[in-house]
């Protein structure tokens, strides 16, 4: 009982929430580039929270039930084909054995997730089935879907479907604001650098991938480029010696030694990762207070948020 | 010692401004102790040279309580004398065979090869840090004089095993990856292996002892011979 992948598209990983608790051996921890569209794939099934999906990013991903289960695919707007029929996103979906998945490619946002009922059921390696290309661990033999890979998933001939209504599912914009709490070498940064980096927008440029996001824009270097290689966070702004700002994501390196000015909030790198090259951001300083009620308010909003029921 | 903010849902405790041995074993025994304290709202802890970077579940307990906890740690290990972590031997085949940089490295310093060899494994090193790919453990410090910058064209392939120096830190890879440090042996024990419990024999906190092996003894303790077959460009 599995999914057949038929055609993987540019760039389709397993991810479940992470790997955590093997920082202290160089394991990063992968995991969903944007954490509330995964969430949401999950939920309109009734999965576990953790339940392993297939981040698609760009699009292409076909395919293939041999089993019959439910789907739902959430995040970017990659047109959804189920047998040749353009189906609704944020909407679990019946599929039979034979069934044929298409996603096409997005107008808005790059990453997209497919969730199925159960979720997807391959081998944990160190606790998580999430795929760190660069660590050759997770996934199917820790690497990117491939023509004919098989995803294990269970059978489910029953199961309510539900919708996320239109007005509540997140929008992709092409410019966002990313909350920053200060912290680690922010001391380094004079109040002219602060300024700068707070107050100008910055783009996106096409290096930028599940390690890190490169961004480009006003130099706001702090002069200091020795630094002992301390543990790097999700969400960690670099700024090395060419003052271009770097935010690490979920496959960053565990340690690194340039500068820090803070850390953008989790919720916003889940907007980042959704961007494209020459899309633009802008940083706003919050403190670790803010960030905590924001987190909370984003929570109780995910919970709060009914799903629609519908027939069939 | 300072606790900074890292991220919403992070601190970072600075023990030190430079590399000092008695600084990593007090990492390592403050990572342990806090493995043990912080129990459920522990996410991770990456131990470095001079830091340790603790990340906490905030939607459990909010940064205050958390930051009590790292006060009352280091309180704690303060208190008892920080214990020196462990002392593991590695095995380690040193020829030019095995170490392509060797010869570059001996001529740097101005010694003999075997010179070279013996001042590698004089001493045990610390660990400082493990990262840049799953078990790559950062050890130092080499002698001055066998400091060496990193090569100026990476190699796209340093074999598993690989043991190299870069600037005053020695390395063995942990697996097959590119690589620019300069390599001078093969060791033939397994630094990271997902499939054992521990995966990994070495902690931050650790000091490492090179033991000199012949090319015989290299392969008996399960060394690649393909390595020495097809020597490393």
């Amino acid at each position: 009982m599995s999914l057949r992948v038929a055609q993987p598209g540019l760039l389709s990983l397993l991810q479940d929430n992470g790997r955590f608790g093997a920082h202290n051996i160089g394991l990063t921890t992968g995991g969903p580039l944007d954490q509330e569209a995964f969430n949401w794939a999950n939920r309109l099934l009734g999965n576990d929270a953790n339940a392993c999906c297939i981040e698609a990013s760009f699009g292409g991903l076909q395919l293939e039930a041999q089993v019959d289960t439910y789907i739902a695919v959430t995040g970017a707007d990659m047109p959804l084909q189920i047998d040749g029929v353009e189906m609704d996103r944020w909407t679990s979906h019946k599929v039979t054995a034979g069934s044929k998945v298409s996603l096409g490619f997005a107008q808005h946002g790059t990453r997209s997730y497919v969730a199925v009922a159960g979720g997807l059921q391959t081998p944990e390696t160190f606790g998580s089935r999430s795929t760190v290309v660069r660590e050759k661990i997770g996934g199917i033999a820790g690497a990117k879907l491939t023509d004919n890979d098989i995803l294990d998933c269970e059978e489910t001939n029953t199961l309510q479907r539900y919708t996320l209504l239109e007005e509540q599912r997140p929008q992709y914009p092409s410019h966002v604001k990313l909350n920053v709490v200060l912290g680690y070498q922010e001391a380094l940064f004079d109040q002219h650098k602060k300024q700068i980096f707070f107050t100008s927008t910055y783009t996106m440029t096409d290096r930028a991938d599940r390690m890190g996001m490169r961004l480009e824009g006003p130099n706001v270097a702090c002069g200091t480029s020795q630094m002992l290689s301390e543990g790097i966070c999700h969400g960690a702004i670099q700024i090395p010696a060419d003052g271009q700002p770097i935010i690490l994501m979920n496959d960053r390196q565990t340690i690194g030694g340039y500068p820090k000015i803070g850390s953008v909030m989790a919720q916003d790198t889940a907007r980042l990762a959704q961007l494209r090259p020459g899309n633009t951001v802008e940083f706003c300083a919050i403190d670790i207070h803010d960030a905590h009620n924001l987190n909370a308010l984003a929570a109780h909003r995910f919970q709060r948020t009914q799903l629609h029921a519908i027939d069939g | 010692m300072r606790i900074e903010v890292a991220s919403e849902n992070s601190f970072i405790i600075y023990f030190n401004d430079e590399i000092a041995a008695h600084t990593s074993a007090q990492i390592g025994a403050c990572a342990a102790y806090l493995r043990q304290s912080m129990g459920p709202l522990l996410v991770d802890l990456v131990p470095s040279y001079a830091s340790l970077l603790v990340i906490y579940h905030a939607n459990l307990a909010d940064h205050y309580v958390v930051k009590g906890l790292l006060r009352d740690a280091l309180t704690q290990i303060q208190d008892e004398a920080a214990s020196e972590g462990k002392l593991i031997h590695l095995p380690v085949y040193y020829s030019e065979e095995s170490g392509p940089d060797l010869q570059l490295l001996a001529q740097r310093a101005n010694l003999s090869i075997a010179e070279t060899i013996a001042l590698h494994h004089s001493m045990p090193y610390q660990v400082y840090a493990i990262g840049f790919a799953p078990g790559f453990a950062y050890l130092g410090e080499v002698d001055k004089l066998l400091a060496a910058p990193r090569i100026a064209t990476p190699r796209l392939k340093v074999p598993k095993g690989a043991v190299a120096i870069a600037d005053r830190q020695t390395a063995v890879y942990p697996s097959q990856s590119p690589g620019g440090w300069n390599l001078i042996g093969l060791c033939p024990s397994p630094m990271f292996n997902p499939e054992q419990d521990p995966p990994m024999p070495i902690s931050v906190g650790d000091q490492i002892k090179f033991e000199p092996i012949s090319r015989a003894e290299f392969l008996q303790q399960g060394g690649d011979e393909q390595l020495l077959l097809e020597p490393i460009a």
